[in-house]
């Protein structure tokens, strides 16, 4: 029981990791921007541009709270 | 040319782009991160690959393709991403200097016990999403031509030969600093995640496959900029850290 507990946790931790890593806000971020996507395709409103200008954005403040700390 | 050429020859070279975005990230995930583990991760992804081939038999149309880019889409861009702000970051403050003495770091080599089961998803979900495009495109050239015998072989073909030239230049790319390849492949990564992502939603890109070019541009300049005000900063204000 414990071998399968520690098991989990280290499967859940590999995938926070390579989801999540060390700054959730660009993570989040993309799921947003994906979520707005999908919304504006349904709208019939071609939104393919959407996502790499909010990872643009997203890098750009994420790297600029890492210089102030 | 004859039809069995013409399907032969247009299997090949459509087969021919999947193949060479599964190659790029199997090498460049393999220089960064270490070969055991990418390669049992491909070897894992072909063998997946290989039982849905069997399962769907000429049926790919019952495989959900577009969820399946969609995740791993998302997963490679998020993923990427990681990569992509270190890759900036480290370039720009310690210029070609490498990361060594860094342990752990997700862009340096893994040398922990066990598998790296970070090189691992990511080889496995390069070559199982890119062998099934590559399955979609026999299958659909050679069903639509009643030549599948030789359909099968423009698309294996196209991945062996474009597999070769990814074996031959990875003496080549492990070259290159580590610090600019984890940048080099976190641009990589996010672009095609980018791409995958939200084509998997059903959104249309401009200029089809060739938009992949378009966002790695874009990515590029994005990262030279910032890496310019990194540096600037750095200048000014001393050293900082890696978040």
């Amino acid at each position: 029981m414990r071998l399968l507990w520690s098991w989990m946790v280290a499967f859940g931790r590999f995938w926070y990791r390579f989801i999540v890593g060390d700054d959730w806000t660009v993570a989040a971020a993309v799921g947003v921007g994906l979520v707005l996507t999908a919304l504006l395709n349904l709208q019939g409103i071609p939104a393919w541009w959407l996502v790499p200008i909010i990872v643009v954005v997203m890098v750009g403040a994420s790297l600029r709270r890492a210089s102030a700390r | 040319m004859t039809g069995i050429g013409f399907v032969l020859v247009t299997t090949f070279l459509a087969s021919a782009v999947e193949a060479i975005e599964m190659v790029t990230i199997v090498v460049g995930v393999g220089v960064t991160r270490g070969w055991r583990a990418t390669l049992v991760g491909t070897g894992a992804g072909f063998l997946v690959l290989a039982a849905v081939v069997v399962v769907f038999g000429l049926a790919p149309s019952a495989i959900p393709i577009g969820p399946l880019r969609l995740l791993v889409g998302a997963l490679l861009l998020v993923f990427g991403l990681q990569w992509y702000r270190k890759g900036i970051v480290r370039v720009a403050t310690r210029g070609l200097a490498g990361i060594q003495g860094e342990e752990a770091e997700e862009g340096a080599e893994w040398t922990g016990p066990g598998l790296d089961w970070t090189a691992f998803v990511l080889a496995f979900k390069g070559v199982l999403l890119e062998g099934l495009e590559v399955a979609f495109i026999v299958v659909t050239f050679g069903a639509g031509a009643n030549q599948l015998g030789p359909a099968v072989i423009g698309g294996v073909g196209a991945v062996v030969v474009v597999g070769a030239i990814g074996a031959a230049a990875h003496p080549l790319v492990s070259r290159i600093p580590r610090s600019l390849l984890q940048l080099v492949v976190g641009t990589l990564l996010t672009s095609f995640g980018t791409f995958w992502a939200i084509e998997g939603l059903g959104v249309t890109w401009p200029a089809g496959d060739l938009a992949i070019l378009g966002l790695l541009a874009v990515y590029s300049v994005t990262a030279l900029t910032y890496m310019g005000i990194e540096r600037t900063h750095a200048l000014g204000f001393g050293s900082r850290r890696v978040a």
